[in-house]
């Protein structure tokens, strides 16, 4: 295993590798791919906290939880409510915030917030050829050169090692609460988060649990302002039965934690999928994957599904707005969604500039 | 600035150029007389002006591609146009380029409230996109103050913003999808009604990327049903670091704003003479906005106004009804009609960490006096995204050069106190040769490896963005291909 210390000691690492490198954060994500670890651990701690800029600067192998503590400490947060995938991939460690950005890990505040790469504002990476690269800043709002913040965000280091990141925080709010809808098929589940999301009472989370029939939408602000929206939200879905008002902030908390780390397909066993689509597409999706387990989040723009190792999910959903990514499990397809032949030609432009001697080819 | 010496091999080709253009445009989708092409010399930073070879306005993504690919197989170069709103020179043509408009290009393609999307043509204006749905209750988002006129297109090249992307983000924020054409006329489909497209990021690179990778010419966007209400409320201070002070705890505190818009004494004189809306005689006012039912206002404003009352403002008025709300944000608005009542100006836009705020204004000032010539400021102060207007007066001999290099001055400033030399305007020929100083070499190679992959004859808007020195040689690589 290779672990440096610092920036140029990666940089030395990178130019000086002769195989493929295997890049671990927090090693989360369970079986590494081929090649020598190259773990950044080591680049980690927390550079630059303003909270009343809203802004932080980490070293990429920080991990996540001391950036929570940090943020919580001054009632501040990562908006985007990073997943915690232990539990789903059945794996040990400690996330990284260079792992979170590597994969855009978002969870259910998605919807409401953005990504994770909407809240990254500048990235330093080594390539594959061992240069130290900078863009972006620590600015909220930079349009200086081309966008590689996004363009790294999501790479899951196929282009390059991040060495430090900063990103945008947000206020936590005083408050929250959610609202309980009972006993929908799935359709009309769809059709009350639709309404929920097109109401002015800015809901933070809309889930859908098919097995339980449970719809949850998520309020969150000051005291008065959850009361007050919580009653009106309920009055506007009173077409789809009366919901229930869960005012306990620890039960909220409890209830969302849940829905972001999937709990309720983490049993053991079966492969496990992540839907990207239309929102109003996805009970005809659900329907098609006749899976054993199914978890609707973002409105039922993102649906998790396990089904029986070894099923070509892709054949029984056909073509729609959206795409499927396996996340745990074998099957007879590769796990990333196909590209078109032209976007799939420009991938491997930039994976052919970024990483001339293929040494990040085997990751994610 | 300089611009490339036109390529005379591609200046001799004009007529074959146009006759060609002709066989695959309708007739008036084609420009080439001299006295027509001269209406799309510039785009806002007039400063700069040179008319194209030719002009077209291709009215479907089919006839981009086929522009852009006959453009590809001759080795003409391609400048990219919406509403040519720009003030970074993004959209200035070169001698020897064919400019390609989608101003003919406006249609709604699909709107879905369930969903929450609208797809548009990207020659629509910003406004008329919040206009299509605002009936039914909702709005996109970025809100860039020319928004009246400028395009979706340069919106999403620009990577634009406004002044209520504090709370909702810029452009990149609120795009879901678009259809991009490359430079040798292939079609590509980014994203969709989805969020997070599967694979690289490449909507996201796209968006900012100046007209520089591809033609954008349809959109997916983000739309939002409309907040309950809004207020503003003014609030005046005797400096400006008091101000700044004042942005800052308003932050930490835990609210926020949909808005905090800046302005210093220059521009509020400036202002009251122009708009008479009012405003306090003080060093310094920030305009400040949130969103919500009448009680959820009074709750914020409320914990606003105490968090300011520990800065003793000079003046604290909180809008009673619509009408006061319009004239508080009328002086703001006019604010760049203002200036321009004033004699000539250049706008800048670099952004700074908000905490660095009241250091930086004092340097504009010592700076603004060393060269001797007015600054005024005003901005969207809740993201530390600055606009200082240098004002100058055109037909003096040397003062333009003088505003530049001031502004250069003020945006080196901006960089050195951690921030970028812009915040949402863009780069264009204007502060290209900046780059270097907030850029390390490997930075703008990274950058310009990336436009190899997406236009490897650097055919696109090629003279734009990166200092004409370190994109030289892939340039020269195209010409001596010819
Ligand atoms: C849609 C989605 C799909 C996912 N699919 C997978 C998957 O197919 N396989 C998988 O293993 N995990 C996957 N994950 C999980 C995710 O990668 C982990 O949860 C990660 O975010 C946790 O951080 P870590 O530090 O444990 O990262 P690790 O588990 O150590 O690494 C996770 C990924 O990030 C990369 N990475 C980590 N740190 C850096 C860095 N500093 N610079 C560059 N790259 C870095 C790694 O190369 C690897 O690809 C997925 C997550 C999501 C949201
Ligand atoms: C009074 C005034 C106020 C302004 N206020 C703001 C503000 O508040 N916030 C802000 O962000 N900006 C502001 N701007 C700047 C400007 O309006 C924005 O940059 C805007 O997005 C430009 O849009 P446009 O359609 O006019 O683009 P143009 O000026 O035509 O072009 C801008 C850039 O986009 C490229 N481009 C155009 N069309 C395409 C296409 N189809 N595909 C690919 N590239 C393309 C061009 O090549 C050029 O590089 C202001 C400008 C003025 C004059």
């Amino acid at each position: 295993m290779i672990a440096p210390g610092t920036e140029a000691e990666l940089a030395e690492a990178v130019a000086g590798a002769t195989g493929p490198l295997a890049i671990r954060g927090g090693g989360t994500r369970g079986a590494a791919p081929e090649g020598e670890v190259l773990s950044v651990a080591g680049l980690s701690g927390v550079r630059l906290y303003e909270p009343g800029a809203l802004t932080l600067v980490a070293g990429a192998g920080t991990p996540l939880a001391e950036i929570d503590a940090l943020l919580a400490r001054e009632g501040q947060r990562l908006a985007f409510e990073p997943m915690d995938h232990r539990g789903l991939m059945g794996t040990e460690g400690e996330p990284t915030i260079g792992g979170v950005f590597a994969a855009n890990v978002s969870g259910p505040r998605r919807i409401a917030v953005g990504a994770a790469r909407d809240f990254a504002l500048g990235l330093r990476f080594v390539d594959g050829a061992g240069h130290v690269v900078a863009n972006g800043g620590r600015v909220m709002k930079n349009v200086t050169g081309y966008d590689l913040v996004k363009l790294l965000c999501g790479s899951r280091g196929r282009l390059g090692v991040l060495s430090e990141i900063s990103l945008k925080v947000l206020p936590a709010p005083e408050t929250s609460g959610m609202l309980v809808l009972e006993g929908l098929e799935t359709g009309r589940a769809v059709a009350a988060m639709a309404a929920a999301l097109g109401s002015p009472y800015e809901v933070t989370g809309a889930a859908h649990d098919p097995a339980a029939a449970r719809t949850l939408l998520r309020l969150e602000g000051f005291e008065s302002q959850v009361g007050y929206r919580l009653e009106r939200l309920a009055a506007q879905l009173a077409d789809f039965g009366t919901p229930e008002a869960v005012r306990d902030p620890e039960e909220v908390a409890r209830t969302w934690a849940a829905v972001r780390d999937v709990e309720a397909l983490q049993e053991a066993g079966g492969a496990i999928w992540r839907v990207h689509c239309r929102p109003s597409v996805a009970p005809d999706l659900v329907a098609r994957a006749r899976a054993e387990g199914a978890l609707l989040d973002w409105g039922g723009g993102l649906i998790w599904l396990r089904v029986p190792e070894g099923t070509d999910l892709r054949a029984r959903l056909g073509r729609f707005d959206g795409h499927a990514t396996r996340v745990r499990g074998d099957g007879p397809e590769p796990a990333a969604p196909p590209e078109a032949p032209a976007v799939a030609a420009l991938a491997e432009g930039l994976r052919r500039r970024f990483d001339p001697r293929g040494i990040f080819d085997a990751e994610g | 600035m300089d611009m490339p010496a036109p390529d005379p091999a591609i200046l001799a080709r004009k007529d074959e150029l146009v006759t060609r253009l002709k066989e695959i445009l309708p007739e008036r989708a084609v420009i080439h007389d001299a006295a027509e092409t001269r209406a799309y010399e510039c785009d806002a930073l007039t400063a700069y002006r040179c008319p194209p070879m030719a002009v077209v306005l291709p009215g479907s993504t089919e006839e981009v591609s086929r522009v852009l690919a006959l453009c590809h197989r001759l080795g003409v170069p391609v400048v990219p146009r919406g509403s040519g709103t720009s003030l970074a020179g993004g959209a200035l043509p070169t001698a020897d380029c064919v400019l390609l408009g989608v101003s003919r290009m406006t249609e709604v393609l699909e709107t879905s409230y369930e969903d929450r999307f609208i797809r548009v043509q990207t020659g629509r204006t910003n406004l008329s996109v919040t206009g299509a749905v605002e009936e039914d209750g909702f709005f996109y988002a970025p809100d860039p103050s020319s928004q009246l006129a400028c395009a979706i297109a340069g919106n999403i090249a620009m990577n634009s913003g406004g002044a209520h992307c504090l709370k909702y983000g810029v452009t990149t924020n609120n795009l879901l999808g678009a259809t991009v054409v490359l430079m040798d006329g292939t079609v590509i489909e980014l994203g969709g009604a989805h969020l997070d497209a599967g694979g690289f990021d490449l909507l996201g690179l796209i968006c900012g990327s100046e007209g520089q990778l591809g033609v954008v010419t349809e959109a997916t966007l983000r739309i939002l049903p409309k907040p309950e209400g809004a207020r503003p409320v003014l609030m005046g201070f005797s400096s400006s670091e008091v101000a700044g002070a004042c942005v800052s705890d308003i932050i930490r505190a835990g609210v926020l704003p949909v808005a905090i818009e800046f302005m210093d004494r220059p521009c509020i004189e400036a202002t009251e003479a122009f708009a008479q809306a009012g405003y306090p005689d003080c060093e310094a006012l920030l305009i400040v906005e949130v969103e919500g039912a009448e009680a959820e206002i009074d709750h914020q404003l409320g914990l606003i106004k105490q968090i300011a009352g520990k800065h003793d403002p000079v003046e604290l008025r909180e809008a009673a009804d619509e009408d006061e709300a319009a004239r508080i944000w009328k002086g703001r608005k006019s604010a760049f009609g203002a200036m321009g009542q004033l004699g000539d100006y250049i706008c800048l836009d670099g952004t700074i960490p908000v905490s660095e705020l009241p250091r930086v204004l004092g340097r504009i000032g010592a700076l603004s006096a060393d060269f001797g010539l007015r600054v005024a400021n005003v901005f969207h102060a809740g993201d530390g995204n600055m606009h200082p207007l240098i004002l100058f007066d055109a037909n003096t001999p040397g003062d333009l050069e003088t505003a530049e290099a001031l502004g250069a001055e003020i945006l080196k400033l901006c960089v050195a106190a951690g921030g970028c030399l812009t915040g949402e305007h863009g780069v264009g020929v204007e502060k290209r040769d900046l780059m270097a100083h907030q850029f390390a070499p490997a930075d703008l190679e990274a950058q310009m490896a990336v436009k190899d992959v997406f236009d490897p004859a650097w055919l696109l808007n090629p003279a734009k963005v990166f200092p004409l020195a370190a994109s030289e040689a892939r340039r020269a690589a195209r010409l001596a291909a010819e």
